[in-house]
């Protein structure tokens, strides 16, 4: 079987999810010549609503562009986890913002919790790089995305002027671990 | 050159394909799923010279593309469902008129302002009929990024040549989804523009047609004065209400597209050689099965699939063949049959045909093909 790996983002309109999967998918296609797919699923809401965001990362040809097996699961508020945490696959990650997520789901995978949005205003001073944080996390969990190919689709996705901030909070979540 | 590789959207892909088919004109309205594509051409249209505008509705929007195309600019607008349904009456107007224009509609749930950011492909009928009265029509239908940016090319290629409106009918999964792409270089693109009038200003007369069956069309503006109408016209352009002209026109105007039907007509065969099971499908709903498909051959299943690229003019002489080479055909498609009871009418009962019909705004996951890939053996 060749190389497959699938994540899922999850969590409210406006987190921020939709990017993170994009810059997942550049990383890995882009940077480092894999093949990727990113899908998305939200509301009709600018803000709120549920959002998810899906990354699909192959050596091979991906028919489906969702994800059905999944591999990492990145939840950012109760609801998402609530919803997802039975898609994962045996032994898959779970990663949660411990800031939203208060009733930890139980079953056959490693979960890793952390104040995500909170420490994005303490340490970096704007909760809004919270999905960069989450990004580093996953980075480091993952493993299957080059650091330097991840900050490459950050400098490539972020809005101008924001990268060196983007990318210490990408080096910020890597440092949880 | 160096390779042109990205990491693109479907509808972004639309924008690019629009514009290296030689496209300089979008009006449209902004509208989910198809949004971006409106977006990325507001920015790169005025880059290149080419015109950007947002039209104060869908209606409108159409008006301006039929209007800007006769005037010699290749035209595009791009919406969804809601928006669609307001274009049809333009539609008709740019069918009888014989002007060249692509429409991008990317499906959602409907009906009336439905599911806006969910995947349908329930449009499928109204592509054809949307529009009142017998019509020509090409409806094409992408299942990549790449083959997004390829139709859109081919829409532009063939609306020239036919002098017919073409709609590009994507679902919300192939314009929202991000993928890797190479692009060809431009030199390397086949590009087909209108043809025009060999003779002087004075001979000109608009509709009359040589064997190829298409007018040669002249530009507003470079001194052909003609007349355009949607009311049933003569040769020169002005209504008609002479049964033996009327006749002339109407009926060299849904014949032209038969003509051509051999290079209109696309689709692709997956492992269809050998297969006893058979799969016809498009858009999405096409990767799910192929997904299917492949589990079910990993299973020893002989399961094939059709891909309809060209959902109008139908298939329907390959699907006959199809039907008689297998026992079902199996048609998975985000709404309730359309295309199902095309292919029923397509195969002449040769085969069972096994729909397989979603509407609650979820794709078709594989596994539910794949379940009744197992009931057909």
């Amino acid at each position: 079987m060749s190389f497959h790996y699938e994540i899922r983002l999850s969590g409210a309109g406006g987190q921020g999810l939709i990017l993170v999967g994009k810059i997942l998918a550049e990383a890995a296609a882009i940077y480092d010549d894999k093949n990727a797919t990113q899908s998305q699923s939200y509301g009709p809401e600018a803000r709120g609503g549920a959002s998810r965001s899906e990354v699909i990362i192959s050596d091979g040809d991906i028919d489906y562009p969702k994800a059905t097996n999944i591999d990492l699961l990145l939840a950012m508020t109760q609801e998402a986890v609530d919803k997802y945490a039975n898609d994962i696959k045996p032994d898959g990650v779970i990663i949660v913002d411990s800031g939203f997520v208060k009733n930890n789901p139980k079953g056959d995978f490693k979960l890793y919790s952390f104040p995500i949005t909170e420490i994005a205003e303490e340490k970096i001073g704007k909760k809004l790089v919270a999905n960069i944080i989450a990004l580093g996390v996953i980075e480091k969990l993952s493993g299957i995305i080059s650091e330097e190919a991840i900050i490459n689709a950050i400098r490539a996705r972020v809005p101008k002027g924001t990268e060196e901030i983007n990318i210490k909070a990408f080096k910020q979540g890597r440092d949880l671990l | 050159m160096k390779p042109r590789t990205y990491m693109m959207q479907g509808n972004v892909a639309v924008a690019e394909g629009a514009i290296d088919a030689g496209c300089r004109f979008f009006a449209g309205y902004p509208i989910t799923p198809s949004s971006e594509i409106g977006e990325t051409l507001s920015k790169r249209l005025p880059e290149i010279g080419g015109k950007f505008i947002q039209m104060e509705d869908e209606i409108s929007a159409m008006g301006a593309v039929i209007g800007a195309s006769l005037g010699g600019v290749k035209s595009l607008t791009a919406t969804s469902g809601p928006g669609f349904s307001l274009k049809q009456e333009n539609i008709g107007y740019a069918s009888i008129t014989e002007v060249p224009v692509v429409i991008v509609n990317v499906m959602r749930g409907g009906p009336s302002t439905g599911l806006p950011t969910l995947p349908s492909q329930s449009d499928v009928m109204q592509a054809r009929w949307g529009t009142h009265g017998d019509h020509p029509i090409i409806v094409l239908t992408p299942a990549t990024v790449r083959e997004t940016y390829d139709m859109t090319i081919q829409a532009f290629n063939m609306s020239e040549k036919y002098r017919v409106p073409v709609i590009l009918l994507m679902d919300e999964i192939i314009g929202h989804v991000y993928e890797k792409v190479t692009l060809p270089n431009i030199d390397e693109l086949t590009i087909i523009n209108r043809k025009k009038p060999t003779c002087s200003a004075q001979e000109y007369l608009p509709y009359i047609a040589d064997e190829t069956l298409i007018p040669p069309m002249a530009n507003f503006g470079e001194g052909y004065r003609y007349h355009v109408t949607g009311l049933v016209h003569d040769e020169t352009g002005f209504p008609t209400n002479k049964t033996d002209q009327i006749e002339v026109m109407l009926n060299r105007l849904n014949s032209k597209l038969d003509k051509y039907s051999d290079e209109i007509i696309q689709y692709e065969d997956t492992f269809t050689e050998d297969a006893k099971i058979g799969i016809v499908t498009y858009g999405s709903s096409a990767r799910s099965s192929k997904n299917a498909m492949r589990k079910a051959r990993e299973q020893g299943i002989p399961v094939g699939m059709i891909r309809i690229q060209t959902l109008w003019p139908f298939p329907t002489e390959r699907i006959y063949e199809f039907g008689r080479q297998v026992s079902h055909i199996i048609v998975p498609e985000l709404n309730l049959g359309q295309i199902a009871h095309e292919v029923e009418h397509a195969v002449k009962g040769a085969a069972e045909v096994v729909p397989v019909n979603k509407i609650n705004g979820d794709p078709i996951h594989p596994e539910e093909v794949l379940l009744k890939i197992k009931e057909c053996i």
